[in-house]
């Protein structure tokens, strides 16, 4: 017999935060790890370490993506990698004074949808090493590379494509 | 359509008052309020409605997954069918068709379609990290996912294309603020000027704070039925004349250099050079907008649609969006406010409720929010709902409602007329 009517949940000194009691509002935490595969666009994360910016050519109808897709969005055919030049042009721009949560303590920063010769789509990324005042559409970038790679497309970043 | 659907009408409709927070209620009963006050101003009981269509857009705002059949439940609807629908900020235009399709196919002769949101149970900036998912996570989120951001690098390119100015954006603010004093349901009434919007905080060069809208809870919920149960139900429905929904690419990187896809009142010289959409325009817009007017038979639109009721996340989508329902051409939004055409008392009353920037966007809600002001204002009787009449534009005989989803990736058109 395993019953046992003075069993009994282990008190524990855990509370719980409490931010109002009419009505009651109380704090609920969540976090979570996830196992994320960049799939079929690995390599262009893997490229990123050997400091090569990997876009996309259709096979079929030869549209160039800066950002890879490995079907093509104009015919459907399957795309091949297409090494992207590192220097382009800033197709338009922002500065962001506030962000989500995950980014609010890299603030202010700028992101720039960047054009390139002979490619059909646009790249965004940010931009450092330049006030809003002093960026402006068409203005002149090059893509630069981390070294301690977080393997994530911050991996590479823009700067004003000027002389020293 | 590829063939010809049954009638559908609108013939109720209920919203909540929106507000940054409001923790009296959870989504359930704020559904629940509005769905009653649809109800009882159509004299109808549960025993009359068919089926119903659930419409919000994050599961991570509540934490609640299935939180569409929980309000099915609390509503008294179980066992009745029902779906949810989502598409980011189109959420509650996609909801409002789907809630026509079960209609228009003889499925349904009553429907109700109800949206919600409950964006207040985490902080602002928690909140644009859980919409900024809704861009792409390997590409764009990384970088610093915020979606004012992504908004204002497509303002910036439109001021460079059209010469669109901050001044002509904050006009926006200053009219859906303004019409919003009048609007008891609204979130941020405010009495502005040009001035007050520019100097408010950059969020976003050039957008400020005055420039965006906030996080809202809300429900809104419209009832929707047959050509013989309308009559039935209310001597003043109003007919869904035409739908349209249109899509563009999850990437603004991926968005083509193209032609644009001209409505009967344009021609190809008109764009001359023009690559489009770019980042400039939003193409899903003039999609929507197209098939709604094909259906409706609609070929001059600011002379054949009396009122206006739009998706102004931002001051320049709504400038963006002048021009994708061919109000005015392409580059030419800027120049139609400074003519004061979408003003209250313009010659095309644009968000009369005050929109997205001043009622508020509780995102599962919005669409369904804008089919009930635009349903009151067909119908005639924004006095007997706001107790105020100033908002009622005199002529409304037919509108046009339009929700939007991220950079303009699903957006809807529907266009709605008074019986009689």
């Amino acid at each position: 017999m395993t019953l046992d009517p003075n069993a009994k949940l282990p008190e524990t000194e855990e509370g719980t935060v409490v931010y109002n009691t009419d009505p009651l509002i109380v704090r609920s935490h969540y976090e979570i790890d996830y196992i994320h595969s960049y799939a079929q666009d690995s390599e262009f994360f893997r490229a990123l370490g050997r400091k090569k910016l990997m876009g996309s050519k259709c096979k079929k109808c030869g549209y160039v993506y800066a950002t890879p897709r490995s079907h093509c969005m104009m015919c459907g055919a399957e795309t091949e990698w297409y090494e992207l030049p590192l220097k382009g042009r800033v197709h338009t721009f922002t500065t962001c004074y506030f962000s989500g949560e995950e980014f609010l303590n890299e603030t202010p920063f700028n992101l720039v949808m960047v054009e390139f010769d002979g490619v059909n789509s646009l790249f965004m990324s940010r931009l450092i090493g330049a006030e809003t005042k002093d960026i402006y559409i068409g203005m002149p970038v090059r893509a630069k590379f981390r070294r301690n790679l977080k393997m994530n497309v911050t991996d590479v970043y823009f700067v004003p494509d000027v002389e020293r | 359509m590829k063939e010809k659907p049954r009638n559908v009408y609108m013939v109720a409709g209920g919203v909540t008052k929106f507000a940054k927070a409001s923790p009296e209620m959870d989504f359930r009963l704020r559904v629940k309020k509005a769905f009653d006050y649809a109800m009882n101003d159509a004299g109808l009981t549960l025993a009359d409605i068919d089926g119903s269509v659930a419409s919000y857009f994050s599961d991570h705002f509540q934490r609640q997954l299935m939180s569409g059949i929980m309000v099915q439940d609390y509503l008294g609807l179980v066992p009745k069918p029902s779906k949810r629908i989502e598409g980011g900020g189109a959420t509650g235009g996609l909801a409002f068709q789907a809630g026509y399709e079960e209609i228009a196919s003889g499925r349904m002769d009553t429907v109700a379609v109800y949206g919600f949101e409950t964006m207040s149970h985490v902080n602002t900036w928690k909140g644009n990290e859980f919409i900024a998912l809704a861009s792409d996570t390997n590409f764009d989120y990384p970088i610093g996912g915020f979606y004012t951001g992504y908004y204002a690098m497509m303002a910036v390119r439109h001021m460079y294309e059209f010469g669109t100015t901050v001044e002509q954006m904050a006009k926006v603010s200053v009219k859906n603020h303004g019409n919003a004093l009048h609007n008891p349901y609204a979130q941020s009434p405010m009495k502005l000027t040009v001035e007050d919007v520019r100097n408010a905080p950059m969020v976003s060069y050039p957008l400020t704070r005055l420039d965006v809208c906030a996080m809202s809870d809300g429900a809104a919920v419209a009832i929707l039925a047959s050509e013989d149960k309308a009559f039935e139900i209310t001597d003043h429905p109003v007919l869904i004349k035409g739908i349209g929904t249109g899509t563009d690419s999850m990437r603004l990187a991926d968005r083509p250099f193209g032609e644009v896809p001209l409505l009967p009142n344009e021609k190809p010289s008109d764009y001359k050079g023009l690559k489009y959409p770019g980042v400039h325009s939003f193409r899903a817009g003039r999609m929507a907008a197209k098939e709604a007017y094909e259906m409706a038979g609609i070929t001059d639109p600011i002379n054949e649609i009396d009122l206006i009721e739009l998706h102004d996340a931002y001051t320049s989508s709504e400038i963006q969006t002048y021009e994708d329902l061919g109000l005015c051409k392409y580059g030419e939004g800027g120049q139609f406010i400074d003519e004061g055409k979408p003003e209250l008392h313009g010659k095309i009353p644009v968000n009369p409720s005050g929109g997205l920037l001043a009622a508020g966007h509780p995102v599962g809600a919005t669409g369904i929010m804008q089919a009930v002001f635009m349903f009151w204002q067909l119908q005639h009787t924004v006095k007997k709902h706001f107790h105020d009449d100033y908002l009622q534009v005199p002529n409304a005989k037919r509108g046009l409602i339009h929700s939007h989803a991220g950079t303009g990736t699903y957006v809807t058109v529907t266009i709605m007329e008074a019986a009689k």
